[in-house]
């Protein structure tokens, strides 16, 4: 009894997996396919434009005449935010799809997840968007190389601008997981180290996504600090600064915050805007450079919306991706690699280099300070800062990454 | 001393918006005895629904109405949910709702993105209630006072409406004893679809009422609707009251314990749920169940070992499944195996809800634990891959002592939310001791050993491996301990009066239904190369529920049909599809309609009805037993 439905229900799986098995063989000779993953069910706010940045790269490749002829194809699959559904999705397209490498990922787990198991296969893998200084560093590999600025990177940029602050008293209110650990504790190392005097009188740990806002603002006012540290983002950080506004937490105190200028996570705040944070982000309407004014009319035109952050994101990884697929004239992993380490292309912040030591791309991030303007949240006053002024030196990262 | 009072007061809105949405499941659960799951996707919806009224209706008038329409219109939805699905499987076996409502919940998700968009919303503030006032150099906002104002006054509406009016009293009646009600000549139907959407309509009203608060994202139905189900259970099942209580409780007990360790918030409210529940086992305003009048478990079919032929039917089956890697490619071999491990998974609670009548929320932590088990052996130690896969799982089976113990005190929905803080326990212990489990960045490289590295080897020992968990588990169940377990299932007063201990045997099943999930994850260690808390997150758990649920409870091994359908089609939907919760969760919910025992349930109890039609043995029996349901 039992066994007929154990077949039965074998045989649909396997019959539905092995069809789609044959239609991707078909046609694999005349194109290059990178696979792709990200967390497209669970953050559909970040993923949307970076999915759309991608697909305009992948058209911009293709009309220029793809891979050394061959056409650019993605395989584009949700992990619905759970490392272990990446792994699977890698497997997918690895074994499946044939694809000549791996790109994406957004949360730093997944991003890890997805590097281990591209170390394990011997699969390239260009990780798109994670933040984790581990994915480079503690636990970096060979076979894993990563294009966003990472956490010590932001974290290094902030410092140069909090450092010259006044303020003595510091808080921190992050998310309660890696990024916001690792973003705190970099910060304050980092902060510390410029600045001796400074002492940190309170530290908040809301968990991601949950954030009690009233009670947190409230705690973190009482120890009042003269600056505050903010690593929240999303719904959280909206809750934040709504619960701040009211009960005046950000009345005369400076608040430094990660992330905060990305379109992403600027915009829905509206007129709640809180003015003069120091955050990093990305000001599209503030950047007049050749490169981001042709990327800019590219994707307005092909949208009818303009780019966020993770629109600048996802269409990078891609041209890195096809630069690097280029360069190696193969799709063999370690002749990826071999391209892939120091390599130079145009981005749309300027040129950009993977750097051979850590894997590490240089693309860096706006820095600048938060304004309103017509009702809207706006950065003003930025600067653009380079990737590669922000990394500890060679000898330092010698000591952080595991020899190969 | 104003800053304590204002904390004070924080955590008062805090739990007024707690309270608003738990009050509605309380009700729902009162009554009907729906675990709805759906509750946080009405809360969700509400808030939507009211984002785009109150962006439309300017002004005052267009600000508060629009926050009651859109309570009101969604408590209507919930009316058509009720009377279009739920009603329907009333009959089915206890907690078959809730798979309805997970199917809900799914589809919801994704119809929030197609609406509405992508982006966080974030709408007004409250006329009126815009800034906030000066408490002796302190700020209260006075959204917050209304809030704390408003909590109390539903409570006393509520409490008017149940103690005053008639059909405060049919619920009343109802929550105490259905039966007794429905014999009395009651319409049941329109009462439960009262109670539904007025649950509903609290749901929604909370949500709307976190618009100037809060940004509205799909995301929010999850973020509640665990924290509202634990407040109404410390409060105790179906009380109004005791989920105020609980609510204050809570909201307060965080207000202040960030103040001393600001990482407590993540934990909070599974400890203090833990903890009452084991000094009181139903919640602080709860009082003991009455002696169930029909047996939990009852099989129409009465359980029996596979006859000769079906072992060569399913001896055929095995070794069909055997020959998978000579016909299936790399990729395939993969999605077997993680198959044949959820098989694994999903059997040991299906043993532990179907056969022991103990229904956990929270299997998923011995899952995980055998995961972690296997990931410190195999990187801290440096074991061998068999010697870990045979230890691993013992930490599994270890929590699964300390845990079980003190849940199998309880029984019902207590033992599933004691299980379920014990699961959160475990998962924040993975998720915050950094030093030794990597926190949310988990541990990596624990990959297999050459001889089980090729897909086809991994595969067949996973294979192997959930055949011989299947066929033991089928063993145990038809040996005396088996035979003991389902007694104290079935009556407890019954098989105490023969000298079982039913608390002992309990405790048993739970230590092997443990220690089996712990092989499962040990496996999936290896599998994945990699272990995360998510290993023993919420998710994993509802997922484990839904396999067995939709296999079908009241079968002997009807989990392994539902493990393989569910997880076949969900890997194949997320690699299809965009919208893959949208089409599972209709699935799940189409599925709900067509088998309400489970696939094999359902079937079983098809083919036993046409068996018994045509040996013509009595079908007023059955008939009568099953409408006792």
């Amino acid at each position: 009894m039992r066994g007929y439905f154990v077949g039965a229900g074998l045989a649909i799986a396997v019959a539905t997996m092995a069809t789609s098995a044959m239609t991707t063989q078909a046609m694999a000779q005349s194109e290059i396919k990178i696979g792709e993953i990200n967390s497209y069910s669970l953050l559909p706010a970040f993923t949307e434009p970076y999915r759309k940045g991608w697909q305009l790269a992948v058209e911009e490749i293709n009309a220029a005449g793809g891979i050394g002829g061959k056409k650019l194809v993605v395989v584009s699959k949700d992990d619905g935010g759970k490392p272990a559904d990446a792994q699977t999705a890698a497997n997918e397209l690895v074994s499946s799809e044939n694809v000549a490498m791996l790109t994406g990922t957004f949360l730093s787990n997944i991003g890890l997840a997805v590097s281990d198991f591209a170390n394990q296969k011997k699969v390239f893998f260009l990780a798109a968007e994670p933040l984790t200084d581990a994915i480079t560093w503690s636990k970096g590999n060979r076979y894993t190389f990563r294009l966003r600025p990472s956490n010590y990177m932001q974290a290094a940029m902030l410092v140069e601008e909090a450092a010259k602050l006044p303020a003595k008293r510091w808080a921190t209110i992050a998310p309660n997981y890696e990024y916001g650990q690792s973003a705190v504790a970099v910060f304050k190392k980092l902060m510390s180290a410029k600045r001796p005097d400074i002492q940190w009188v309170d530290e908040q740990w809301p968990p991601q996504g949950k954030i009690d806002a009233g009670p947190v603002v409230q705690a973190v006012a009482a120890a009042n600090p003269e600056a505050i540290l903010n690593v929240t983002f999303g719904a959280d950080l909206v809750k934040l600064v709504r619960e701040g506004n009211t009960r005046g937490l950000f009345k005369g105190r400076t608040v430094v915050s990660f992330l905060t200028g990305e379109p992403e996570y600027l915009d829905p705040l509206k007129d709640e805007t809180p003015e003069g944070w120091i955050v990093t982000g990305y000001p599209w309407y503030a950047i007049k450079t050749p490169e981001h004014d042709a990327f800019l009319k590219a994707y307005q035109a092909k949208y009818n919306d303009y780019p966020r952050l993770g629109s600048i994101v996802g269409y990078q990884t891609i041209k890195a991706a096809a630069a690097i697929l280029a360069k190696a004239g193969s799709s063999d992993p370690e002749k990826l690699i071999a391209a892939a380490e120091g390599i130079s292309m145009p981005s749309p912040f300027g040129e950009i280099t993977f750097r051979k030591i850590d894997h590490q791309s240089t693309l860096g991030a706006f820095t600048g300070k938060t304004a309103l303007k017509d009702g809207k949240g706006i950065m003003v006053d930025t600067a653009y800062r380079k990737g590669s002024d922000y990394l500890p030196s060679d000898a330092e990262i010698e000591k952080l990454r595991p020899k190969d | 001393m104003a800053f304590y009072v204002v904390q004070f007061l924080t955590g008062l809105a805090s739990a007024a918006s707690l309270f608003l949405v738990a009050s509605g499941l309380s009700i729902i659960f009162g009554v009907t005895r729906i675990v709805n799951f759906a509750h946080g996707a009405f809360y969700m919806l509400g808030a939507y629904v009211a984002f785009t009224l109150t962006e439309r209706f300017s002004g005052a008038l267009g600000f508060w109405g629009g926050i009651v329409v859109a309570a009101l219109a969604v408590a209507v939805i919930g009316v058509l949910v009720e009377m279009v699905l739920l009603r329907r499987i009333y009959h089915s076996p206890e907690l078959f709702q809730l798979l309805a409502t997970f199917g809900l919940t799914l589809m919801v998700e994704d119809l929030a993105v197609l609406i509405w968009g992508p982006d966080d919303l974030v709408g007004r503030r409250a006329p009126g209630f815009k800034g906030a006032i000066d408490f002796f150099g302190q700020n209260i906002p006075s959204y917050d006072l209304f809030l704390i104002v408003l909590g109390p006054v539903v409570l006393g509406v509520l409490w008017l409406l149940f103690q005053r009016t008639r059909w405060g009293v049919l619920v009343r009646a109802a929550t105490q004893d259905r039966d007794m009600v429905a014999a009395l000549g009651v319409n049941q139907k329109w009462l439960f679809t009262s109670v539904f959407a007025l649950g509903v309509f609290l749901a929604a009203l909370g949500g709307a009422l976190q618009i100037p608060r809060d940004a509205v994202n799909h995301a929010m139905d999850l973020r509640v609707i665990v924290e509202v189900f634990v407040v109404v259970v410390i409060g105790g099942l179906g009380s109004i009251i005791g989920a105020f209580v609980a609510a204050v409780l809570v909201s307060e007990l965080n207000a202040f314990g960030i103040l001393i360790f600001p990482k407590i918030s993540i934990i909070l409210v599974f400890l203090v749920m833990a903890v009452v529940l084991i000094v009181r086992p139903w919640g602080l305003f709860g009082k003991p169940e009455a002696p169930a009048r029909r047996t939990p478990g009852l099989t129409v079919n009465p359980w029996r070992p596979l006859t000769m032929n079906e072992r060569f039917a399913a001896i055929a089956v095995l070794v069909l499944a055997a020959a998978l890697p000579f016909v299936a490619g790399n990729y395939l071999l993969t999605v077997g195996s993680e198959i044949a491990i959820f098989v694994i998974f999903a059997v040991s609670l299906h043993f532990l809800m179907s056969v022991g009548g103990l229904a956990s929320f929270g299997h998923a932590a011995y899952f995980g634990l055998g995961a972690y088990g296997v990931a410190l052996l195999a990187k801290m130690a440096g074991l061998p891959m068999i010697a870990c896969l045979l230890l691993g799982p013992l930490l599994g089976l270890m929590g699964a002592a300390v845990f079980g113990f003190f849940a199998v005190q309880l029984s019902g929905v207590y033992f599933a939310m004691l299980t379920l803080a014990f699961a959160q326990i475990v998962w924040s212990i993975a998720f915050q001791w950094v030093s030794v489990t990597g926190g949310d960045n988990g541990i990596l490289g624990v990959w297999p050993e050459k001889w089980a590295a090729s897909p086809s080897h991994f595969y067949w020992l996973s294979l192997g491996i959930a055949a011989l968990a299947v066929v033991i588990l089928r063993i145990i169940v038809f040996s005396p301990f088996g035979f003991a377990l389902r007694a104290t299932r079935d009556s407890p007063l019954r098989s105490e009066a023969i000298g079982i201990d039913g608390k002992r045997i309990q405790w048993t099943a739970f230590v092997i239904a443990g220690t089996v999930a712990g092989l499962a994850g040990a496996l999936f260690a290896y599998l994945k190369g990699s272990v995360f808390p998510d290993n023993m997150g919420i998710s994993l758990s509802v997922d484990a529920l839904v396999m067995v649920l939709l296999g079908g409870v009241e079968t002997v091994s009807g989990a392994v049909v539902g493990a393989i359908v569910y997880k076949a089609l969900n890997i194949w939907l997320v690699s299809q599809t965009d919208w893959s919760k949208l089409v599972l969760g209709a699935f799940v919910v189409l599925i709900v309609v067509a088998f309400p025992k489970g696939i094999v349930g359902t079937l079983e109890a098809l083919m036993h009805r046409r068996r018994k039609s045509s040996s013509s043995v009595s079908p007023l029996l059955t008939s009568r037993i099953e409408s006792a349901e």
